[in-house]
């Protein structure tokens, strides 16, 4: 018994990760810097509780969502792409972009600095449960990610595309591929299945809170590079970090190991990973290389 | 004016300057959706920041902590290399003179104990630093993703000395220190009555102009810039590319967590939990915005200080939230401009054929 | 030997025919008046020295850019201008000498990449992909697994890959850039196995090369490129490795009958020796392969040799920035001293100095002003107690300036900005203003006026005049002889020959560059 409540604590805590770092593998699979995911789930969290709230109706919501999350992640390609600014800062640049815009947005529509009106969502309303996470449509997408993304990358032209032109733009070019191109799309994607994530968020609390990505975008990245950008590898990072959560929630009252201490695992395990102490976590060769040649 | 000074200008100051322009509008659409005329807000704006005495003390002191954080991210960006964990160092640094503070006896004179708070502080900041140069020197860690991380650690773990050992009960900070309290400007005029400024604005210039004569006068810096522009003529010179890596990621480390002595020794005379801010990652946008040369980073700094607090002026007409938006505009801005002011220079000078 | 044009462009015979070709690089004239005939079936060579044109020319030919002027056919049809698609559309490939592999991907996902094979809208095939792969494979004899990643191959492997992914795109027509740059001599034999299999199934074949002995080996006709232009259509039945370097050279050849004698070198007065140094190259190939050399004071020994035949190794190990895999390098001051393994630094304090061949990559930090550039490297003499001496160095600067003319004369002025003759200036001001015993120059004149060049030759006779060892590496044999003391070549990353100036001639020098001695002592 506790432990089926243990399995689905986990999952629902996985699946924004799982959303989002399937967006990171799929941009930085293709060469972009994927610092930038917490920005599309809060962008995509607040659009989707904006659109939830207008219409009524979650799907909107989710829609709206995923629109929100695109947008952004098409001004990161263009800066980056067209533009060739450097990724990096232009990254972090897009993060604060999206706390602000949200945060101005909340006052405007919401007339709040901390949180939104009630939004019809997805989750139950009270919260926990097997049978409210069964029927909640975006835990089964989450799941389904992961394969679609496996297939994706592995088994379609698109997605033998994208791993040229991650690892070797000038390969690829040279054989008639359309370099930018795949790139933007690659960038739209992540922006649609990071914005999943926050759409998630948003529509089962049923309410959009300030900031309440709350770092889930940074420990997808790092769950992106833990698992060595493979998708299947990526996700089982995800459900790793999620159970080190699920405990840190569970001991929170017991005071056996400090909670900041189980808080930190993920971003340990990403700095061991980086560092090479258990096998090394080599990028796709040509990623966050768009800046112009000096 | 010769050629070079001509377009290092140019280089430097138009991406800064169409970067701020395009601030500005977004920032007037910003307020227009708001329904307020832009006017008004920027003359409210300038009210509230330098149009007053408190005002004008709130942006000095702000900039203080934004000086040190730009010069850190810049002393880095120099080398080639991003410093994103200057949040976490200013954070450390903080802690280290408050605790050194703390346990200093009280009997200690303010011109041993506020040196001695000031060393621990550098020192946490650039031991902290040290982790990334290493991984990056050693193991090739790419020092964004490690430094990102480990703002989450040792924040966390800052976090868990203050709720587990070291709080005053009922807060979320320790107690005040016994000694190395740096007193505020009010104390030399009554002019900030009120304000946070301290005397810590003092020692930022000092580092300001420091790290400008570490840059440009000194071999260390000669070889750090080397590294930072052309690594392989720097190694062709016979610089020890990793050893350059770690020795500026120390200083750099260094600068940010010497900026927190700002909130602990200036201002609240404790450590708390947050006190940093986001001063940290402000720090990004003021070295970049600065161009990463100190009397930029020391202008940079006063005017995202003046949009800080010109936030909180404004907040009856529009939210100060929006003053974060413009922050960002302003980086993006500024990094999708750089290049094309360079491309534009490049491309109307032909460059001779090799 | 037939005479030019006595094959009509428009005969069903002639695959490739391209007519006073003339094509420029803004003040650099690359092909002055080009002609290339090529008859369909047959495996054609293009040969010239360095700078001939070659590339170029079948760079044109690939689509990769339009010529100025100038006319090409292609099976009698005219497609001047054309780009790399259309050429790839009528079955004209391109093998590049620096292979456009994804390491990451299998052989078969290398080659359908653009091309992808695919099952219903948006599955790729793989079976089929891999299957159409083998078949290919199988046919041409250009055996390779399929289903490897690239980065496991090698390099004969990959690049029989790169071969396959234009005769995956139907190419009839293939032009192989320097195509045994990096291979071994038996991987070479296999190469030439393929070459002959395709001939024999109708395709065209024309190779870029300047080794005689592999010209001799494969092809069927031969054009000689010279400064841009056609000196020669040969059929190689008709012809001699002789003839075909007189051509290459412009005058006739004296193949010597053995290498030349070695020019001793009196061991008291040694101040470069290098024994049996063996460096890998960056893609793990062995560039230096058991050097031994050795450098006399006061004399000036010139290396000439085509680049990539693992000069830029060498050198680069002598001044410390590559890692030796064995043997020894010792420089001789006051005493003998190895230096295998010290470091730039070390080095340059034992009395190195070294112009290297990248002024723009190495040799200057481009964004640093003239006096900055001017201290790279000795920047530690010129500081007191941590600080940079500005008097000092902007006293050096004026000094340096005046002597080597360097223009504009402004020093802070960013190197960046000035030409590459007084770019280059900078380096060898620089590297010869500094106390040193061994000199290594390596390209000192490449991209540099006239004037720059006497100006920096005169530097290097005076070097010697005062007792300094130089090391001369160029490609420009010009420069060589007329500098250097002893001539030695280096080819396949050994010294081929040495010699003392006076029996050394550019004739004798560039048939042991191309490797035509090895043909006549076989």
């Amino acid at each position: 018994m506790i432990m089926l409540a243990f399995l689905a604590q986990t999952l629902r805590i996985a699946i924004p990760y799982l959303f989002a770092s399937a967006g990171g593998v799929i941009s930085e699979r293709a060469g972009l810097i994927g610092l930038t995911l917490e920005g599309y789930m809060l962008g995509a969290a607040f659009t989707a509780a904006v659109g939830s709230h207008y219409s009524g109706s979650p799907w909107i919501g989710a829609l709206c969502g995923i629109a929100g999350g695109v947008a952004m992640a098409m001004l990161y390609a263009v800066c980056s792409l067209r533009f060739r600014a450097n990724q990096i800062v232009v990254g972090i640049a897009i993060n604060l972009l999206a706390i602000g815009l949200t945060r101005v947005f909340l006052r405007f529509i919401f007339d709040s600095s901390s949180n939104s009106s009630r939004v019809a969502g997805f989750g139950s309303e009270t919260g926990g449960g097997l049978a409210a996470l069964v029927s909640n449509p975006l835990i089964w997408l989450g799941l389904a990610t992961v394969p679609a993304l496996a297939w994706v990358l592995y088994r379609t032209p698109f997605g033998l595309r994208v791993r040229a032109v991650g690892e070797h733009p000038d390969a690829a070019a040279s054989v008639g591929v359309r370099v930018n191109r795949v790139r933007y799309a690659a960038a739209a994607l992540s922006g649609m299945l990071a914005g999943l994530g926050g759409v998630y968020l948003v529509l089962d609390q049923h309410q959009f809170t300030d900031q309440m990505t709350a770092g889930r975008g940074f420990i997808a990245i790092a769950a992106t590079i833990f698992g060595r950008w493979d998708p299947v590898r990526v996700a089982l990072a995800c459900l790793l970090f999620a159970a080190a959560e699920t405990m840190q929630i569970q001991l929170q009252g017991m005071k056996i190991v400090p909670s900041q201490f189980l808080e930190i695992l993920p971003y340990v395990l990403t700095i061991i990973a980086l560092a090479g102490v258990v096998g090394r976590a080599v990028p796709p060769a040509a990623l966050g290389k768009t800046t112009e040649p000096v | 004016m010769n050629s070079k000074v001509r377009d290092t200008l140019v280089e430097g100051v138009v991406p800064s300057v169409v970067a701020l322009m395009i601030a500005l509008v977004v920032g007037d659409i910003l307020i227009l959706v708001f329904g307020e005329s832009p006017l008004a807000v920027y003359r409210l704006l300038l009210e509230g920041t330098w149009g007053n005495a408190y005002g004008l003390g709130q942006v000095l002191y702000k900039a203080t902590t934004l000086i040190f954080t730009g010069l850190a991210v810049a002393i880095g960006v120099r080398a080639g290399l991003f410093n994103i964990a200057a949040e976490s160092q200013l954070a450390a640094g903080g802690f280290a003179a408050a605790m050194t503070g703390l346990l200093l006896p009280a009997t200690v004179p303010a011109v041993v104990a506020i040196p001695l708070c000031m060393l621990a502080a550098m020192a946490a900041g650039g031991l902290l630093g040290g982790v990334p140069g290493v991984l990056k020197a050693r193991f090739g860690a790419h020092e964004v993703i490690v430094t990102i991380m480990l703002n989450f650690i040792v924040l966390a773990l800052l976090s868990y000395l203050i709720s587990a050992h070291f709080h005053v009960p009922e807060s979320l900070h320790t107690e005040e220190i016994r000694t190395g309290s740096i007193p505020r400007l009010t104390a030399a005029s009554s002019y900030f009555a009120g304000s946070a400024a301290n005397f810590t604005i003092i020692v930022a210039l000092i580092a300001a102009a420091a790290v400008w004569v570490l840059l440009f006068r000194t071999r260390a810096g000669y070889e750090l810039r080397a590294v930072g522009l052309q690594p392989e003529a720097a190694e062709y010179g016979g610089v020890k590319v990793p050893s350059v890596v770690i020795r500026t990621f120390l200083i750099s480390g260094a600068l940010a967590g010497l900026g927190g002595i700002n909130y602990v020794l200036g201002y609240k005379h404790y450590y708390e939990e947050g006190f940093a801010s986001g001063a940290g990652f402000l720090g990004i946008a003021v070295a970049l915005v600065g161009r990463s040369h100190p009397l930029g980073i020391v202008l940079s700094a006063l005017l995202f200080a003046t949009l800080s607090q010109g936030g909180l002026a404004v907040n009856a007409l529009v939210p100060k939230q929006m003053v974060e938006v413009l922050q960002a505009v302003v980086i993006i801005a500024v990094m999708t401009s750089i290049p094309e002011v360079r491309r534009a220079l490049r491309g109307a000078r032909p460059v001779p054929a090799t | 030997m037939t005479t030019p044009g006595s094959q009509l462009p428009g005969s069903p015979d002639v695959a490739v025919s391209m007519q006073n070709i003339v094509k420029s690089f803004g003040a650099v004239q690359a092909n002055r008046g080009a002609t290339l005939e090529v008859r369909r079936g047959e495996v054609h060579a293009i040969v010239g020295e360095n700078g001939a044109g070659k590339s170029t020319l079948m760079r044109i030919l690939g689509g990769l850019y339009p010529p100025n002027s100038g006319v090409v056919t292609v099976h009698g049809r005219t497609v001047t201008g054309w780009s790399t698609a259309e050429a790839i559309d009528a079955a004209v490939g391109m093998v590049h000498q620096h292979f456009m592999l994804v390491p990451t991907l299998t052989v078969a996902e290398n080659i359908v990449l653009g091309r992808e094979l695919t099952r219903g809208p948006f599955m790729l095939d793989r079976m089929r992909s891999e299957r159409a792969v083998a078949d290919l494979a199988m046919k041409t004899g250009l055996l390779v697994p399929a289903g490897r990643r690239v980065d496991e191959l090698s390099v004969g492997e990959a690049q029989r890959v790169e071969i396959l992914k234009a005769l995956y795109r139907g190419a009839r027509t293939l032009i192989l850039d320097e195509p045994t740059a990096v291979l071994s001599p038996r991987e070479v034999e296999e190469l030439w196995q393929v070459l002959r299999r395709l001939r024999s199934e109708g395709d065209t074949i024309i190779l870029i090369t300047h080794k005689l002995d592999e010209v001799m080996a494969i092809s069927d006709s031969i054009t000689v490129m010279r400064h841009g232009e056609t000196v020669e259509q040969l059929r190689t039945a008709d012809t001699n490795p002789a003839e075909i370097a007189r051509a290459m050279v412009g005058r006739d050849v004296a193949l010597p009958a053995h290498a030349g004698s070695t020019g001793a070198v009196d061991s008291r007065s040694v101040a470069l020796e290098l024994k049996d140094v063996r460096v890998r190259s960056t893609r793990g190939t062995v560039a230096v392969d058991g050097l031994s050399l050795a450098v006399a004071r006061g004399e000036i020994l010139g290396i000439a040799g085509v680049e990539g035949n693992g000069q830029t190794e060498l050198i680069e190990a002598i001044a410390g920035l590559r890692d030796i895999e064995s043997g020894s390098i010792t420089l001789s001051g006051a005493s003998p001293e190895d230096i295998s393994d010290s470091s730039v630094e070390a080095r340059a304090r034992a009395g190195l100095s070294h112009i290297p061949e990248d002024r723009h990559l190495r040799g200057l930090v481009l964004d640093y002003s003239i006096e900055d550039n001017l201290i790279l490297g000795m920047h530690r003499q010129f500081t007191k107690s941590g600080l940079l001496d500005r008097d000092r160095i902007a006293d050096n600067a004026r000094r340096q300036i005046a002597a080597f003319d360097i223009r504009p004369p402004d020093p802070h002025q960013q190197a960046r900005a000035l030409s590459g003759g007084n770019q280059q200036k900078i380096v060898v001001a620089r590297e010869m203003g500094r106390d040193f015993g061994v000199l290594l120059a390596a390209q000192p004149t490449r991209g540099v006026d006239v004037g720059a060049i006497e100006f920096i030759h005169a530097r290097l006779r005076e070097a010697r005049a005062s007792g300094k060892a130089v090391l001369l590496v160029s490609a420009d044999l010009t420069e060589i002889l007329a500098l250097s003391d002893r001539v030695a070549v280096m080819y396949g990353g050994k010294i081929v020959s040495m010699q003392a100036r006076a029996e050394a001639s550019e004739e004798s020098l560039g048939a042991f560059m191309t490797g035509a001695s090895r043909v006549t002592a076989a």
